[in-house]
């Protein structure tokens, strides 16, 4: 039996399909799983870091240096697809990771933006929620720091140009903004998980089609690469419980 | 030749209230921590602070010598939220200047390369235009006509970087996977001050990409052992997590108390070696 977990880092490694020679960068556990079962199954291309300025091979073997200065060339240059968590996403994409509250006083200091502004402009830019609510699914993030279609449309073709927000995925589905508005929509439920759930935790109104297809199921070569080659103790499974 | 070594009371010593400062490494990692600290023992304050920020940011914002900070983050790393950073912005304690990590980037090498700004895709549609409404754009003299952010160059009156090796003359050698920004923050700064784990007479054969900082921009070595504690100084040493969490879940009066009240850096160093002492 295939564990929420398990489809939560399938759904993230989709997102590196058909990426090429690009880096990907997960940020978290479940993307970083799914970012190394991409690599060792259908995007073997895919370049990765040991979370410092290590590009390394499957087996973790040295293959390449990438210092900060070198990494945020690579994003400008567009050869990279990060996945970034969010502390409040909205209905456009735009994220938050910078403070809760405004942002002049705020009522809780987070990150601050990091990355986020330059990482939307130039690379494409997925995001990994692992407890999907309404305390992330906002109707309007507090701090833009990850800039969202309707932003990026306000802004103009400089900020347009190579903007891209493949997918969101959480422990309840996938997501992504493939609308006429460029608002979020339900791509498809993680199997055990209802439509309504979705709704009740979600602080917008999702695009819902008439047919939500399921998160599709693992192989069994997928899983085993998970459960025996990836993530062998399972922690996968205290990040997203089942 | 020119010899730059001093103490960290020297440093400080160069430095006022008021002034622009930079500190190089990253969230948690190569701090020059033994500077900061002998910062904190003096009564510089009202500073304004460039900084990939981590617990330098932290201490000087506990200890309310900072009244503008220009950052897009500050991070513990192993603990993602600095708590003293984030209890200085909660009570408003100090003026915040937050770009994007390479808008921040591009500021140095405006400031290295003596250019008032340079243009970056990044910002644009992010709130970093609402909040820093100084921020100006700028428009491609070419065909493309393109609208981007210009960045300002972020030019400080000091830096102070931390290494793993360095000579007399200001030359600075790092050991580790990442030379952060330092040499930027070196050039970017009228005066940079080198902390470093050991002052050497050279450096042999060592590979030539690891000689980071010049000394055409250095003004001050420091021979400061374990001088990054408790950030990460790889390969000498890693971050002390141990030592991070006590900092980060203790009362700032009684850190500070405890482990700043000395006189100098090393009654911090046998301070943290009496509290590792009492764990084993």
């Amino acid at each position: 039996m295939t564990s929420r977990a398990e489809y939560c880092v399938l759904a993230c490694a989709e997102a590196w399909r058909d990426n090429g020679e690009v880096l990907a960068s997960p940020m978290g556990l479940i993307p970083s799983l799914g970012a190394r079962l991409a690599r060792r199954s259908f995007s073997p291309d895919l370049l990765l870091t040991d979370g410092e300025a290590t590009l390394v091979g499957p087996d973790g073997e040295r293959e390449g240096w990438l210092p900060y200065r070198q990494h945020l060339a690579m994003v400008t240059g567009g050869r990279r697809h990060v996945m970034m968590g969010a502390s409040q996403l909205d209905r456009f994409g735009n994220q938050n990771i910078s403070c809760i509250g405004d942002w002049a006083a705020p009522h809780r200091q987070l990150l601050g933006v990091r990355g986020a502004p330059v990482n939307t402009l130039n690379n494409p830019v997925s995001y990994w929620v692992p407890r999907h609510s309404r305390r992330v699914f906002v109707p309007k993030v507090d701090m833009i720091s990850g800039v969202g279609y309707d932003s990026a449309a306000a802004a103009g073709p400089s900020a347009t140009r190579y903007h891209r927000i493949p997918r969101v995925v959480t422990d309840l589905g996938v997501f992504d903004f493939e609308t006429p508005e460029r608002t979020m929509r339900l791509a498809s439920l993680h199997p055990g998980v209802t439509v309504a759930e979705v709704r009740q935790a979600t602080g917008f109104d999702l695009v819902i089609p008439a047919e939500v297809p399921r998160t599709r199921e693992p192989s069994a070569a997928e899983l085993r690469l998970i459960r025996e080659v990836i993530d062998p103790d399972g922690r996968r499974e205290g990040e997203v419980p089942s | 030749m020119t010899d730059k070594t001093m103490t960290p009371e020297d440093v400080v010593s160069r430095l006022r209230s008021g002034m622009t400062l930079g500190i190089g490494g990253w969230g948690s990692r190569r701090k020059p921590m033994a500077l900061v600290r002998a910062l904190l023992r003096s009564d510089i304050t009202d500073l304004t602070m460039i900084a990939y920020g981590g617990p330098d940011v932290g201490l000087l914002a506990a200890a309310g010598r900072i009244r503008k900070l220009v950052t897009a983050f500050v991070t513990l790393d192993s603990i993602p939220l600095e708590p003293h950073f984030r209890a200085a912005r909660q009570s408003g304690a100090l003026e915040l200047t937050e770009v994007d990590e390479a808008m921040f980037m591009w500021g140095l090498h405006a400031a290295a390369n003596r250019l008032p700004f340079l243009p970056v895709r990044a910002g644009l549609g992010s709130d970093v235009m609402r909040v820093n409404p100084g921020l100006r754009t700028v428009t491609s003299p070419y065909a493309d006509g393109e609208t981007f952010v210009a960045m300002p160059a972020l030019r400080m009156d000091a830096a102070l970087v931390h290494v793993n090796r360095a000579d007399r003359l200001g030359n600075g050698q790092y050991l580790g996977p990442d030379p952060y920004f330092d040499d930027l923050f070196c050039e970017a700064a009228d005066a940079a001050y080198v902390s470093c784990e050991e002052i050497v007479a050279g450096f042999g054969d060592a590979p030539l990409p690891t000689l980071l900082v010049k000394r055409h921009a250095v003004t001050g070595v420091v021979e400061t052992p374990n001088g990054a504690h408790f950030t990460s100084c790889v390969p000498d040493y890693g971050r002390d997590e141990a030592f991070q969490k006590l900092y980060a879940t203790t009362p700032w009066p009684r850190f500070a108390e405890r482990f700043l009240s000395g006189g100098d850096e090393k009654s911090y160093q046998s301070a943290v070696q009496s509290w590792q002492e009492e764990g084993r």
